[in-house]
């Protein structure tokens, strides 16, 4: 299945989504399509000012280009969705969108989508890690079961 | 080279970064990231302390803090942010704020969209690095020989043929076409002298055609109207030691400079509305029926409370007026009214961005406008302004007297640009 993580970049939530047998919907997979994409010439990302445009798909023309553009790579990985899961205040090091704004409408976006989502807090104790991946392999989990049913 | 830190949030995103970075490279600048671990940035926006949730702009605030503290360095800053984002605009103001209270770089601040281009950076880029590259040519205080300054604006041409720190010949035209425009100004500072084009020793430029007419008449000065403008309203003023603010309400965009000891040290530029500008009272005259001229003293006669005006577009400002008309307000009234307008936009959309310091230098067409000078005054509660005598020359002036520091020498900026 394919499963969206918030922050969009965090390759531990990624990681855990591949040992689980899914396929992570990560950004990094979206900036790697601009990085080799031939004609485009504004490095490191290749952002150009068709990419705020092309966020207009998903914010309107009032929200600030920054926050258009970021929406332009999540976008495609909303729409693309099977399930999410979504992790809240989480510090830089584990994954960072950099604008609040954006961040505000991408979860808005994965809650408000009718695929099943996963809502956890960052652990601050031992306990709390150990109980958060639980409860992520326990999602990913119910996730294969309602796989292998709808195969069925 | 010159270093320009970048402070900013969204410019990647908005696909705008490549634009920063051709403006800089134009003036021969090269953008900087200040470099802060991220163990860094929780300490340095706690240390700051506004509370902001978007990441990058507390990596921002790092940055900004690690150029104060001397972690890094840099010639100049350029802070930016994305156009509409009230966070950012708070961080950016506050950032600015900092830099200017504990480093003596020169900044400018812009709010951007994903349609900035690198020539609308142009002019804040050249300032910068001009401050930084042309602090001895701008620290001359006064003119030598016999020059000339074009200033080459969106809606005039001027130009001042100075000799021996005195005045001698002033052109005015309405631009047009550019160089024919300048051909003309010419003539007509010439005339009344003894002196022929040739007879110049050396050539300054500014304004939005500084580089087509610079290129073409060889001119040895091609420089932006910031430090150009600020230095001539510093000279004709009187002004040229301690600090000032220059204003100068131009015909499409708005320019508020700080100066200290003549040499520019902020600024900024508007220019997104023309109901704010020159070019509205302009078109106020004419809704009137009355010359611009004659707006100024008709606006002193009247009381801008006694008629609504009051919209931030031209469009709706001149409907306001025609409301106002036809309510029964008088024409003093609505002349009034106008300058009032123009004079609280600009105070709102660029003096708050600024610390106004005494005196303001008032300068440009606009200042002629005496109507329009005392609702700025009003505005900024009596504050101490200055009209100088050649108030709409400042351009031609400041480039015909800093291009005197320039007419023995190798620089020649007509060769400069490409």
């Amino acid at each position: 299945m394919k499963v969206a993580i918030f922050p969009p970049n965090s390759m531990i939530l990624a990681d855990m989504i591949v040992r689980s047998g899914h396929e992570p919907l990560v950004v990094q997979k979206q900036m790697q399509k601009k990085v080799t994409s031939p004609d485009l010439d504004a490095p490191p990302f290749n952002m150009t000012e068709n990419d705020p445009i092309d966020g207009l798909k998903y914010a309107a023309i009032e929200v600030p280009s920054g926050v258009r553009g970021r929406m332009s790579l999540f976008g495609p990985i909303i729409e693309e969705a099977e399930a999410a899961i979504i992790m809240y205040e989480a510090p830089y090091g584990f994954g960072c969108v950099g604008c609040a704004r954006s961040s505000e409408l991408t979860v808005f976006s994965l809650r408000r989508k009718d695929i099943p989502v996963l809502e956890l807090d960052y652990p601050t104790s031992r306990d709390d890690t150990i109980e958060m991946v639980h409860k992520i392999n326990t999602f990913l989990d119910m996730l294969k079961d309602k796989e292998s049913d709808s195969d069925d | 080279m010159i270093k320009i830190a970048q402070l900013s949030c969204g410019t990647e995103y908005s696909g705008v970064q490549k634009e920063i970075e051709k403006a800089a490279e134009t003036f021969g600048a090269q953008m900087v990231m200040p470099d802060v671990n991220l163990d860094d940035i929780d300490e340095a926006y706690e240390k700051f302390g506004l509370s902001c949730a978007s990441s990058s702009l507390k990596l921002m605030i790092a940055r900004a803090m690690s150029l104060v503290e001397g972690k890094n360095e840099a010639d100049a800053v350029f802070i930016c942010t994305c156009f509409r984002c009230a966070e950012a605009a708070i961080a950016r103001n506050e950032v600015r704020r900092l830099i200017q209270n504990y480093t003596d770089l020169p900044v400018v601040t812009y709010s951007f969209t994903e349609k900035t281009k690198a020539s609308e950076l142009f002019i804040r880029m050249e300032a910068l690095t001009t401050i930084v590259a042309r602090k001895s040519v701008l620290a001359r205080e006064k003119q030598e020989g016999l020059t000339l300054g074009i200033d080459s604006g969106s809606t005039t041409t001027k130009v001042a043929l100075m000799e021996k720190n005195e005045i001698i010949g002033t052109g005015w035209v309405k631009t047009g076409d550019i160089i024919g425009c300048a051909n003309d100004g010419i003539a007509q500072a010439l005339e009344g002298t003894d002196y022929k084009l040739d007879d110049i020793e050396a050539i300054g430029t500014t304004g939005y055609g500084r580089i087509t007419i610079g290129k073409a008449m060889g001119a040895k000065l091609i420089q932006e109207e910031i430090s150009v403008n600020s230095k001539g309203a510093v000279y004709l003023a009187d002004a040229q030691k301690g600090e000032a603010t220059v204003l100068d309400i131009g015909g499409m965009d708005n320019k508020v400079i700080t100066v200290n000891n003549g040499i520019p040290d902020n600024f900024t530029m508007g220019g997104i509305c023309a109901g704010a500008s020159g070019r509205f009272l302009d078109m106020t005259s004419g809704r009137l029926g009355v010359d611009i001229t004659e707006l100024g003293p008709l606006a002193q006669k009247g009381n801008y409370r006694n008629a609504v005006l009051n919209s931030y577009c031209i469009v709706f400002g001149i409907q306001d007026l025609v409301t106002s008309l036809a309510g029964g307000a008088s024409k003093e009234d609505a002349a009034s009214a106008a300058c009032y307008s123009v004079a609280e936009q600009v105070y709102e959309q660029q003096l708050q961005e600024i610390d106004v310091r005494e005196p303001l230098i008032q300068v440009g067409g606009t200042s002629l406008i005496a109507g329009l000078v005392d609702a700025v005054q009003d505005i900024l509660g009596g504050i101490n302004i200055v009209v100088p005598e050649y108030s709409q020359y400042i351009g031609a002036v400041g480039a015909a007297m800093l291009v005197s520091g320039l007419k023995d020498s190798e620089v020649d900026d007509s060769k400069r640009f490409k």
